[in-house]
């Protein structure tokens, strides 16, 4: 069976597709809700991802605290890097959060001590030893993939288990966030977005709501990190380069922003361009080698982005009234 | 004290690189309000018209220079048609502008690698010849680059200065509604900018790229963020101050390493250095250090 037929393939980039969706939820509830041009995300995931895996190898912690810790950490790096630099304009804000992000992942890569360097968690325990994270989280999946088993039979593989996991929490965390932007909470957002100097006038504390806003994106990156260290059992800063936010943002503009449904969608069609390709196996894709595909999907995520805000600003499922790109 | 000296060369060399990448960017963003993402990419695409120049047929180094410049600008001009008027005349703001210079930069950055390789390349010059000058090195790339530099960045400032092509630029840049009501033509004086913009991009990329010795297209996007750090220094929108702002930014990323300088910073965290000095400025001084104090 060629592998676009498989099962075990689209699991797999359903898992990205799901973790990228938890990603980019984060980035809508500051870019497409609250106008915030956040070009550090990737550094909110590998924050989450690191500070987990450093917590269980490095001090032992067990997993599930270790997550959470990891959460709270990414946070705690959101409202550092939003008190001092949420007061400036908006270009100004998106360098300054690049820059940062750029500072995160350099560290990540020279750190060797911490972080285990350039060639990623694996030397986190030291020379000599691999470090795994991630066998409390194996034997959790374990169980969920046994229970599986007794629904779909052998179908019920890894990828398979983590695509219901991952989903599953998509899910929550989607329903969460929209549930939250309908009340005066996220009306606020909005309103910051539409006219930061009204909603001032109104009487609201735009830094705190952009910075509770900058907060909740942190999260949700933090999250992504986390389930992006379960699937790969290792991780290295390469993985977490500016161009992962870039991702999140076509995501967000594909789909279409300041709508919540129409981030899995975007996630969708992303995971499919970006891991669905790589094994498509007759012409033209067939023509180029795996390094020549790689550089087409970052061309063709090039001219989607251009060509959305040429041709379609509001992204697929955007409401015309709320675009964020004008 | 020798070392002194050597940190200072070495800093001259990187800060002349990204002055000249910092005026198009400066300029750019003072009459256009676009944050170019992609000029990084700019220099990228200039050092590999300048590697098939000199690898690809032979040519000279000079000559190789000589066409770098001519298709960057060439680019510059091209992509205001094809892109950014467009953008433009559908009133587009400036989060478009930004995404669409992000879409513009992965396009040209991976058409470079799917053109020229993903192997580092290096130009087909003398790479072992080192000049002594009074206990400091300087390889012949070095000071090819200073010497170039160095007269790219008189020139520009003469032409910005003295010319009427360049008082358009800085009557749009300081007001875009009152230059245009004084009769200066937008369209040209814009189609200009990117055509100076560009050339000066192809000069820095391969400079870079001549000093790195060993490059890939991904230099473009590591430089990016010390271009904007010294246009943020010089203040934005200013072109003089974005050269004085690359200038100093160069000077401070590798004197940072000085043993003096309690041991120095490790090498490895130059660009850390560069990206703190972007961040410090927009918090402390956001107008830049030779910029007017105004609402930023």
């Amino acid at each position: 069976m060629s592998t676009i037929a498989s099962l075990q393939f689209w699991a797999f980039v359903g898992v990205i597709a799901g973790i990228y969706t938890i990603l980019a939820l984060g980035l809508q509830v500051q870019f497409g809700f609250t106008g915030l041009l956040n070009f550090g995300h990737a550094a909110f995931m590998a924050v989450g991802a690191y500070t987990m895996a450093i917590l269980v190898v490095k001090a032992g912690w067990p997993l599930w605290g270790a997550s959470l810790a990891a959460i709270a950490v990414a946070i705690g790096f959101g409202l550092l890097l939003g008190l001092p630099t949420l007061r400036l304009r908006a270009d100004y804000l998106a360098i300054t959060t690049i820059a940062f992000a750029e500072i995160v992942r350099y560290v990540a890569i020279n750190a060797q001590g911490l972080t285990g360097g350039p060639v990623g968690t694996i030397a986190l325990a030291g020379p000599g030893e691999a470090a795994s994270y991630n066998r409390d989280w194996l034997e959790f999946q374990r169980s969920v993939q046994d229970g599986l088993e007794v629904v779909i039979g052998e179908n019920a593989t890894r990828d398979v288990t983590m695509l219901v996991l991952v989903w599953a929490v998509a899910l929550v965390l989607l329903v969460v966030v929209e549930a939250a932007v309908r009340t005066p909470w996220g009306r606020v957002l909005k309103s910051i977005r539409d006219d930061e100097d009204a909603a001032s006038a109104l009487g609201k504390n735009v830094f705190a709501y952009k910075l509770q806003a900058l907060a909740v994106g942190a999260a949700l990156a933090a999250i992504a990190g986390l389930f992006f260290a379960f699937q790969f059992s290792f991780f290295s800063p390469g993985d977490f380069d500016p161009l992962v936010t870039f991702f999140a943002y076509t995501i967000v503009i594909l789909g279409g922003t300041a709508r919540n449904w129409a981030v899995p969608v975007g996630a969708v069609l992303f995971g499919v361009i970006f891991a669905g390709t790589r094994f498509f196996d007759f012409p033209p894709f067939s023509l180029l080698d795996s390094g020549e595909r790689a550089y087409v999907r970052l061309i063709v995520i090039g001219l989607v982005l251009i060509g959305l805000v040429l041709f379609r600003p509001q992204g697929l499922l955007g409401k015309r009234e709320e675009m964020v790109l004008e | 004290m020798t070392e002194l000296f050597q940190l200072a060369a070495n800093g001259l060399v990187t800060g002349s690189i990204i002055a000249i990448g910092a005026v198009g960017v400066s300029l750019v963003y003072g009459i256009l309000r676009i944050v170019n993402f992609a000029h990084g990419d700019y220099l990228v695409f200039g050092a590999y018209v300048a590697l098939a120049v000199n690898v690809g047929w032979n040519g000279h180094i000079v000559l190789a220079a000589v066409a770098a410049v001519g298709a960057t600008a060439l680019l510059g001009a091209g992509l205001e048609f094809a892109l950014w008027r467009p953008l433009r005349r559908k009133g587009a703001g400036l989060f478009s502008l930004f995404i669409a210079a992000i879409g513009l930069a992965l396009v040209l950055r991976h058409v470079v690698f799917l053109v020229g390789e993903a192997r580092p390349r290096r130009y087909d010059v003398d790479v072992f010849q080192v000049y002594d000058l009074g206990g400091v090195r300087l390889s012949q790339s070095q000071l090819i680059a200073i010497g170039i530099a160095f007269s790219a960045i008189v020139l520009v400032a003469f032409l910005l200065a003295r010319t009427g092509l360049g008082k358009s630029m800085r009557a749009l840049s300081d007001d875009r509604s009152l230059a245009a009501v004084a009769g200066i033509d937008v369209d040209r004086t814009v189609v200009f900018t990117w055509v100076l913009a560009g050339g000066l991009a192809g000069i820095a990329g391969l400079l870079q790229a001549l000093i790195l010795s060993a490059f890939t297209p991904n230099f473009g996007f590591a430089l990016l963020l010390p271009i904007f750090a010294a246009v943020v220094l010089g203040g934005i929108g200013s072109a003089y101050g974005a050269l004085v702002g690359g200038l100093v930014l160069g000077l401070v990323m590798e004197l940072s390493t000085w043993d003096a300088l309690a041991g120095g910073a490790p090498s490895v965290y130059k660009p850390v250095v560069a990206f703190s000095v972007l961040i410090l400025v927009l918090l402390l001084r956001p107008q830049g250090v030779f910029g007017k104090a105004r609402v930023v």
